[in-house]
Formats: structure tokens, sequence, C-alpha cells
């Protein structure tokens, strides 16, 4: 196949950016769309030009760091499928393909298709946590945990973190991230005891970061690679509430 | 590149011609007294302690936040140490355990099926083919059910039963099931839950965390392990950190091979500038290859995926009777295909153990067998059960993995046989650590899959998750707090000169690569590598290719410091950089494998050497002159390494050929 690449390039947080035009050939259907990416940047290498940035991992489409806006869709054409897991197969010869980072203000860019998640480890230490030290803790059987609350925990741990739901959300709110967070926390006994100042302070921890509010349009859920669902927004919600009215700081 | 391989004689002597033997029965560590149920409870007993009001003075680095990393962490920090944690990620999230699928085992048996820690213990040592030590394995299979309790205590959600009770499966061989898993997704969820962990402690003030750096340096001053010297992966920078203690959980090599399913970052850097200080490197031979992964379509790829080895529970393994033949499989009658697994192993036939089922792909591969595009694969067909069981079945059982195949190939499993290759996925050789799990290094702690220690020459399913957290949550902060106690390291700063030296050589260093200028990309000098291992390194080793590979492995790293080109500056983000120095260190690293895999000469393990097997081609190991750890020391790049022969002594088990007839 033969392709046209329009790529956000910006050489720092601080200078300004611009879409930079590049054509690439030979790309086999095979190629997954960061493959397809690593040809690019061995063309560039060759030609002595800057190659482009962008973060990746696993390339499984579980550790979450790869994360490009394909077509003005975060990770791409596809649902449920993270940017590593997209393959060229999807695309035709002679397309025109757009490429650009996540865009929000609490993820500032470092470097063409790359940014700053920070924000969410920060979230996270929050108190997106149960307090439970080394050493301590009891037989794992000792608590008995229906297995509906600990299928529905699963499906919000699920989340990757990679910020998608961010990137497509015109607030570039984190309600999902930090919602999928809670939810899971708050389905196990485990994570009973400290619900209300983990909702409280996850909440005012995502709201200093810089993240938007919510208003429910559901872009989150319909690009989130792992499928997580609205309603851990709702149970946000409803968590933080009942932190707030328990006067949890 | 033509390399002279026939001025190779191979009956020379490997010794004295590629490596030096310092000591024969090398004795490290005095051997722990008593019962092996008591050991790990007595060596506790003897540790000393470092009391909580001075346990802030003390400061830590750890390198790498995987399973071992993150759960080490923070567990200092919750003791009150001050913890300096780095990791090459933008986030400590992302290290490669959470890519870890399968489950982890533990001797809880809740199934009231017969498990115990002994039996834990036992199938761990002998599925290791008796290459590790006896004490060692046996702590890990204590510890395991402590493990289970520690994640559901931290919100975990591992799969249950109706009644609230957690739920077990079978893995691997086992006859019981002790296998605890998070759908396929483990290795995320005990990773998360170390990864809170850690960042609880970062909102108590006891961790640091410094992402997106990567260790280029370990600094021993005195001879004790006492700081890193690391690069800034945004700002270029080089920064310092002095620390009482250095714990690396830096995660395996596989990438060395270029294709594995380690993630594209991970490497062998850290590990390996550690071993040129001066810390041994053990068994690094002993690299483990899995059968079941989607096979590779092109020079541009990047990495392989694992699917789960289950599906040999149904699928039949197969590849033409003739070399060349290019029809659809479908288009192939059953009189031209050979069910090779079938016809070799009749008793086993699909399901044999991961080293064989590799080993023999590989070889009809080899044949010009292989199917797929690059002729590297073989097909693994459900077409039988599902006439057998229906395909509705075979969906409820392996949907998800159906599902990835798709998404990855374009293929319907259902309709064509899936096409399935080995790749290297984990390596049990590593830096090597006492039982403290310190190593030669004073000082220097290191975890997980970047340690030697449990697995020995061949890694069993779901033990990867097991090692990693017994070593970060209930074996380190144990070991590190004696050492801290007993040696009680006076404070540095990092304006000691052998900073100052080690931030110099890791700026001429990076100075040299971006000045090469030269006209190979590090990619493609990473692949030629990882071919070359691939071939002669890799599931069937034999004496000729070995030296063909130590004949061509300095050769290709003198050309990749003559023709490397890194665009860009040092100054910034740099991937190709960054990049660049791990293949240089793989360079290097590549042949002290190839070295213990040559001087190896019997077959253990995932060390298969085809002059080492039994009439009927199965793995014949030598214990009367292998059986010991293989512990190298650095001698200089290219120069002869040293060993160092830790002898292994078996007194409660008794080493047994292994067998699947």
């Amino acid at each position: 196949m033969k392709l046209t690449l329009l790529i956000w390039r910006q050489q720092g947080p601080d200078t300004p950016g611009q879409m930079v035009e590049y054509e690439v050939d030979d790309i086999s259907p095979d190629m997954s769309f960061l493959e397809m990416l690593d040809v690019l940047n061995e063309q560039l290498i060759l030609s002595g030009e800057d190659p482009i940035a962008f973060d990746s991992d696993c390339r499984e489409g579980i550790c979450g760091m790869c994360g490009l806006v394909i077509n003005g869709r975060p990770h791409g054409p596809n649902s449920f499928t993270a940017t590593c897991q997209l393959h060229m197969r999807f695309f035709n010869d002679g397309d025109t393909i757009t490429i650009e980072p996540w865009r929000a203000r609490a993820f500032p860019i470092i470097k063409d298709l790359t940014v700053d998640r920070s924000a969410f480890d920060r979230i996270i230490a929050a108190g997106g946590y149960v307090s439970s030290n080394v050493g301590a803790a009891p037989d794992a059987n000792a608590v008995l945990v229906p297995r509906q609350s600990a299928d529905s925990a699963m499906d919000s741990a699920a989340c990757i973190g990679c910020g998608a739901c961010v990137a497509t959300c015109k607030n570039a709110s984190a309600v999902l991230f930090v919602g999928a967070k809670i939810t899971q926390l708050a389905n196990l006994p485990q994570g009973d005891p400290e619900r209300s100042r983990r909702a409280v302070r996850m909440v005012a921890q995502m709201d200093l970061e810089g993240f938007g509010s919510c208003s429910n349009e559901g872009e989150c859920q319909a690009v989130c690679p792992k499928g997580i669902n609205l309603s851990n927004i709702a149970t946000l919600r409803r968590e933080y509430n009942r932190g707030v009215r328990s006067g949890a700081k | 590149m033509v390399v002279q391989t026939d001025v190779l004689a191979p009956e020379r002597p490997v010794e004295q011609d590629i490596f030096r033997v310092a000591n024969n029965d090398w004795r490290p560590q005095p051997p722990l007294e008593g019962p092996l149920a008591d050991q790990w409870a007595h060596r506790k007993d003897e540790y000393k302690l470092v009391a909580p009001n001075n346990r802030r003075k003390r400061t830590i680095i750890v390198v790498g936040t995987g399973l071992a990393g993150s759960s080490v962490a923070a567990s200092l920090g919750e003791l009150g140490y001050n913890v300096l944690s780095f990791c090459i990620q933008d986030s400590p999230r992302r290290a490669h355990s959470i890519a870890a699928q399968g489950g982890i085992n533990a001797a809880k048996n809740y199934p009231n099926d017969g498990d115990s820690v002994w039996r834990l213990f036992y199938d761990t040592i002998k599925g290791g083919d008796y290459r590790s030590r006896e004490s060692n394995t046996y702590r890990l299979a204590q510890l395991s059910v402590n493990i289970i309790d520690q994640a559901v205590a931290q919100g975990v959600p591992f799969e249950r039963e109706y009644g609230g009770l957690l739920t077990n499966r079978s893995f691997g061989g086992a006859q019981v099931s002790r296998t605890f898993y998070a759908r396929g997704q483990t290795g995320q969820q005990l990773l998360l839950g170390a990864y809170q962990s850690m960042m609880r402690q970062v909102d108590a003030g006891t961790v640091t965390t410094f992402p997106r750096r990567e260790m280029l340096d370990l600094i021993t001053i005195d001879g004790r392990a006492r700081g890193i010297v690391v690069r800034h992966l945004i700002t270029g920078a080089i920064e310092r950190y002095a620390a009482d203690v250095v714990v690396l959980a830096t995660g395996g090599y596989g990438n060395v091979f270029y294709l594995s399913t380690n993630a594209v970052n991970s490497n062998a850097s850290a590990a390996w500038r550690a071993h040129k200080r001066g810390a041994f490197f053990a068994n690094p031979a002993y690299t483990q290859i899995h059968p079941t992964c989607i096979p590779v379509t092109g020079d541009h790829q990047s990495k392989l995926t694992l699917m789960s080895e289950s599906l040999r529970n149904n699928g039949r393994i197969w590849v033409p009777k003739q070399a060349g033949d290019r029809r659809p499989p479908n288009q192939i009658p059953p009189e031209d295909r050979d069910y090779y697994l079938e016809r070799k192993y009749p008793s086993f036939g699909n399901l044999v153990p991961r080293d064989v089922a590799s080993r023999n792909a590989k070889q009809v591969c080899d044949e010009g067998r292989g199917v797929g595009e690059s002729g590297l694969a073989v097909y693994l067909d459900f077409h039988d059960a599902i006439q057998r069981r229906g395909k509705e079945y075979i969906r409820s059982e392996y949907g998800n993995l159906f599902e990835m195949y798709e998404r990855i190939t374009g293929e319907d499993a259902y309709e064509t046989p899936m096409r399935i290759f080995p790749a290297i996925h984990y390596t049990m050789g590593g830096l090597w650590v006492d039982y403290d799990l310190q190593s030669t290094i004073p000082g220097l702690f290191v975890l997980g899959e970047a340690n030697f220690s449990d697995h020995g020459a061949n890694r069993l399913g779901a033990s990867a998750l097991m090692q990693a957290l017994a070593d970060g949550y209930f074996i380190a902060p144990y070991t590190i707090a004696n050492y801290i106690a007993n040696a009680s390291p006076e404070p540095v700063s990092t304006e000691h000169p052998a900073f100052d030296e080690a931030a110099e050589a890791v700026q001429a260093r990076i100075h040299a690569l971006l000045a090469v200028n030269g006209h190979r990309t590090p990619r493609d000098f990473h692949r030629e590598l990882g071919h070359l291992l691939w071939d002669e390194v890799g599931m069937s080793r034999n004496e000729a290719g070995l030296r063909r590979a130590l004949a061509c492995i300095p050769q290709l790293r003198e050309e990749f410091w003559h023709d490397v080109i890194v665009p860009g500056t040092p100054d910034n983000k740099n991937y190709n950089l960054e990049y660049a120095g791990r293949v240089a260190d793989y360079l290097e690293f590549a042949e002290l494998m190839t070295i213990d895999a040559l001087h190896r000469t019997e077959s253990c393990g995932c060390h298969f050497r085809e002059e080492s097997q039994t009439p009927d081609g199965e793995a014949l190991r030598i214990d009367d002159e292998f059986s010991y750890v293989g512990a190298w020391q650095f001698a200089g790049v290219g120069k002869q390494p040293l060993l160092y022969k830790e002898q292994l002594e078996f007194a409660f088990v008794h080493p047994s050929q292994r067998s699947y007839k």
C-alpha cells in the first residue's frame, strides 16, 4: 500500500507545532499501525531527519502506553482496539491518514505525538488504592466476595490508563478513568472502609490537574479500547456524593 | 556479512579457547542448616533489623516498576525507608508484568486436591530440570500463599465461585489446581495492585517516582553499590542518585533475540551495566521459548504475541508432507498432511511439553515444510474439534483467543487453521544472587526475572508472577534491612569521583553513538543480531552453530560502532539514541549468552544441545558434569569471561531424567 500521512510535529512543549506530510510505500496490510510508523522512522533516520516521537511498549493492547488520534479518533477506527493492535488492513491503498497526539490541557505535549500523562499517576496516588500493608493481610478466603461483585470489579479494573477517554472528550474530562478505579474498589469489601475518602480525594486531584467536567455524551466509552462502561461515571458521582455528605477529606 | 566458518575447527576444546574457569567449586554462601521447611524462618530470625526511626535516614534505589520493583518499593516505603523508584516508561503502571495472562500459582490447596508447599516446590524444581537451589525454590513455594492473601487485600479481583470463595484452575502439566487468575489479565491486576500500593507510599512521602529514566550505570564505592547514573529520557539530562542500597528489578533479556513476546522497551542494559561493574551473570543460556505464538509476517514486525497454550488441548498441529506445498490448507488432503507431533509422540501427541513442541516446529520449518507467507509457521487446526464438539463449544472455550488472532492476522480460525510459531518469552538466566537476593556486589540486590534464582533451566507456567512478588513483598524487605544493619553504609555524595567517572563515561558513550553517523539504523543491527541468535542460540543448539555465532557477534559489534546512524541530539527525547544504547549492550551480552550455551554441552530444560540427546531424541542431562549454576565474571568486552561453578546439592529431592513417555 502507498499512503500519505499527515503527522503532528512539535519539537517541545513550548514550541509551536504543525502538520507535516509524509509518504510511505510498500506498506503491508499485515503490519500494525505502529510498525508502519516504525518503517517511516527508519526512512527518516536514513535520510538524517529526526524521527517521529511516539510512545509504545507492550504492543499487545494492555500496557496503555501507546495512543494516537488517527483520523480524528483516539486509537483509530476500530472499537475495542488500542493503537498498537490496529492493523493496516483496515486502510486502503492511496489513503491519507492524519495522526495527532492526545490533546488535553492536563496532558501537555512533550514532543510530536508524545504527551505527559503523569496526572493519572497523581490521581491514583490521591486515593486509588486499598491501604493494606504487606504482612497484615488475612487469609485470602477469610472475606467472601460475591462473584457478581468480583466480576463487576474486574470489568472496571480492566482500564489500561491510556487516556483515550480524555482525548476524545470535548471537555477533556477524566471521569471515566477515575470512575473505573473508584468503582472497582467500591465493589469489593476490601475497598469499602476508604470509599468515601477515596472518592473525594481522587475527584479533588482530578480537578486540580485541569481535567474538565463531564457532559454525558459518552464518547469516552465509544473509544475506550477496553470498553469501560459509562456506569462507572454514575458510580463515581454516587460515591463522591456519599463522600462529601460524610464529610470525608 | 560473510563469515569464514571453515577456519573454525569444532573439535577444539572450548575451555581456554573461549572462556576460563576461575573456580570449579565456588561456595559463595554457607549452606543453610536444618529441614527445608524451617530454613527461611531460621534465616529471618538471624537477620538484623533497622529500627523504625532509622529507616527514613536510609535511601534505597529501586530500578524497574514491574511486579518485583513495585512490590519492593511499596513494601520498603511502608516500612519507612526513603525509596527512589525509577522506570523507563511514562508511568510505573506500564511495566511489562502487565502483559502476563494466565495466572499465579499458590499452594493454598483450597480445592482440597492434595496440593502442598512440598508439591509446588517439587513441581518447580523438577520443571526447572534440577538446575536451581532447593532452599530458594522451597522458600518460593512457602511464600506463594502469602502473595494471594496480600493481593486479595489490595482489591485484586481474582475469579471467584458463586459462594464468594476464590476459584482455581490447573495449568501447565500440574496434577493439582493451584492457579489463581483474573480473567486473562492476571499480570495486569497484580501489577496494578502493587503499583497502587506504591502510589499510596508516594502520597505518604516515603516513595518518590522517577519515570522516563533509563539507568545507564551502577556506582560502586569501596566495593559496594552506592548509586546509579540515569538519563532523563525527555530532557536528556544525565542525573546522579546516591543510596545505601540499589535494587535492580529490570526484567529479562528476551529482546536480545529482536523478536520476542517482551514489550519493545524491555532490555538488558541495566543488568548488563551492573555485570560490567562486577555483578556475576548466571546461566544466560537458559531462555524459554513458547510454542504457541502468532507467527512473524515480515521483516517489519516489531514484536510477537502469545496465544494461550491451552489451545493445544483441542487443536491438531500439522504441516504438509512435501516441502514447498503451497496449496491453501483446506485443499491439502489428509494423506498429504503430517501431524508430526502425533506421529512422533503417540502418547502425548499435541500436548508434549513446551520445549519439545517448539523444537519440532522449528525442525519442520527448517525442512522447508513451514506454512504461511514466510514459511515460518505450522498449522494449529480446530477442524476436527469443531466437527466433534461443535463450533459453539470451541467459541465458549477460546472465543477471546480466536478474536485476538483475527485482530492480528485478519483470519477466521473457525474456518481456516491458525498459524503458530514459537517465540522467546522468558529468560531464566539473570544476575547471580545469593539466598538473600544479593548479587556479588554488596548492596546490589536483584529481584524478579532480572535474577537467575528459582526457575532453573525452565520455568513452569504461572510461576513468574509468583517469584517476582515473593522477591518484592516478602524476601527483599528482610534481606535489605539485614544488609543495612550489618554494613551500616556511610553517606556518600553524588559529587564523589565514582559518580564523576561514571557520568563522564555515560556522556562519552552517548556522544560516540551520535558521532558514528553511518548508514545502518539501530533496528537494522538489532534485527540481524536477533536472526543470528534465533538460528544459532535458539531452540536447538550445537557446537558448530554456537561457534558460528561467536565468530559473527564481534564482527557485528565492530560494524555497529562504525556504521550505525543515530540522528538528533542528546538533549531531548531521542528514542533512537536510547535504542542504540540498548542494541550496543545486546551486542556485548549476546556473546556471553552464546559462550554459556557453548560451554554447557549437556541438554537441560530449555537448553537443548543436539550433541546431548537420548537415542529417541529427548534432552539428555549430564548431572555428573553440569549440576551447577554457571556464574560468569566480566573480564572486558570481547575478553574471555571467568566461570564460577556454584555446585548444586540435592539433599531433599533426587534429580531424575524428565520423561514424557
